[in-house]
């Protein structure tokens, strides 16, 4: 194909076979804004990589694909004591401020304002970059019956609404991220 | 880093293969580069690579998987049909840029 009279060619090992058969399974069930993040990031990137990848949304989790609060995940800090504005001069804030009125808002809005910041998308948005990307997304039967919701109520991608025993059966496998 | 020789030139690569220096990168290489993928560029393969070229001379990193998709008003879906399995990196590659650092 090519003259190599300097080292030899080397060419990227995208289809390598080790990564053939490679399954994850993410289990999100919290819905607060910066627990929907990690498992979509993570999804992501493992869709980037051929990874087979499949989500299941229960409990607070359902709110990441349901349509009326999908684009309305609330970041609160309460209980985080990990919490510091961006950045790191040292400054923390305590944590029991959040419970403030209007504490939640505010945080939501600059949560979301770092992650536009980075060109990262919001959540709706986000589920249609991994359903165009072949992300299998679904949702939790017992978290549907649970908030009186169906099918027509859930984000278009959602392949459908599963048992427990269902995902399990189908991640046969998988290495599994419960978030 | 190694020198090597692609479509009769010689080009400095990582240990991954992919160009260690995006100006020893032309659109001949990249034909070459494509078909060591398994590749065969169409226009359509063409028009997404002079974006990630351009793009990374204005910005300094290449694009990710979702940059592409949105500065060039392509699908997500369509550029896993152009550069099945790991689309952002086989972009990356075949244009002669590093893989992309973003994370999405």
């Amino acid at each position: 194909m090519t003259a190599t009279d300097t080292a030899p060619m080397i060419v990227p090992s995208f289809d390598s076979p080790r990564s053939e058969g490679r399954k994850l399974a993410i289990i999100c069930s919290k819905g607060n804004l910066d627990m929907a993040y990690p498992g979509l990031i993570l999804a992501n990137a493992a869709l980037g990589e051929d990874v087979e990848t499949h989500m299941f949304f229960t409990f607070w989790g359902f709110d990441i694909i349901t349509k009326a609060t999908m684009a309305d995940l609330k970041f609160s800090f309460v209980g985080n004591t990990a919490m510091h504005p961006p950045g790191h001069s040292g400054m923390g804030v305590h944590h029991m401020l959040g419970a403030l009125p209007g504490a939640t808002t505010m945080a939501t809005k600059m949560m979301k304002k770092q992650i536009a910041d980075l060109d990262v998308p919001d959540v709706p948005e986000f589920l249609e970059l991994l359903s165009g990307s072949g992300a299998h997304l679904w949702a939790c039967r017992m978290s549907a019956d649970m908030n009186h919701l169906t099918e027509d109520d859930l984000y278009e991608g959602v392949e459908g609404i599963i048992s427990a025993s269902d995902f399990i059966e189908l991640t046969e496998g998988a290495q599994l991220l419960f978030i | 880093m190694t020198t090597t020789t692609i479509a009769g030139r010689q080009v400095d690569v990582n240990d991954e293969g992919f160009l260690v220096e995006p100006g020893q990168w032309t659109e001949d290489l990249a034909a070459e580069l494509a078909t060591l993928i398994g590749l065969e560029l169409t226009d359509a393969h063409w028009k997404l690579i002079r974006f990630l070229r351009d793009d990374y001379v204005t910005q300094g990193e290449t694009a990710t998987l979702r940059r592409v998709s949105t500065r060039t008003g392509t699908p997500v879906k369509e550029l896993f049909a152009l550069f099945p399995g790991k689309p952002a990196k086989k972009m990356a590659y075949v244009s002669g840029l590093p893989k992309p650092k973003g994370c999405v």
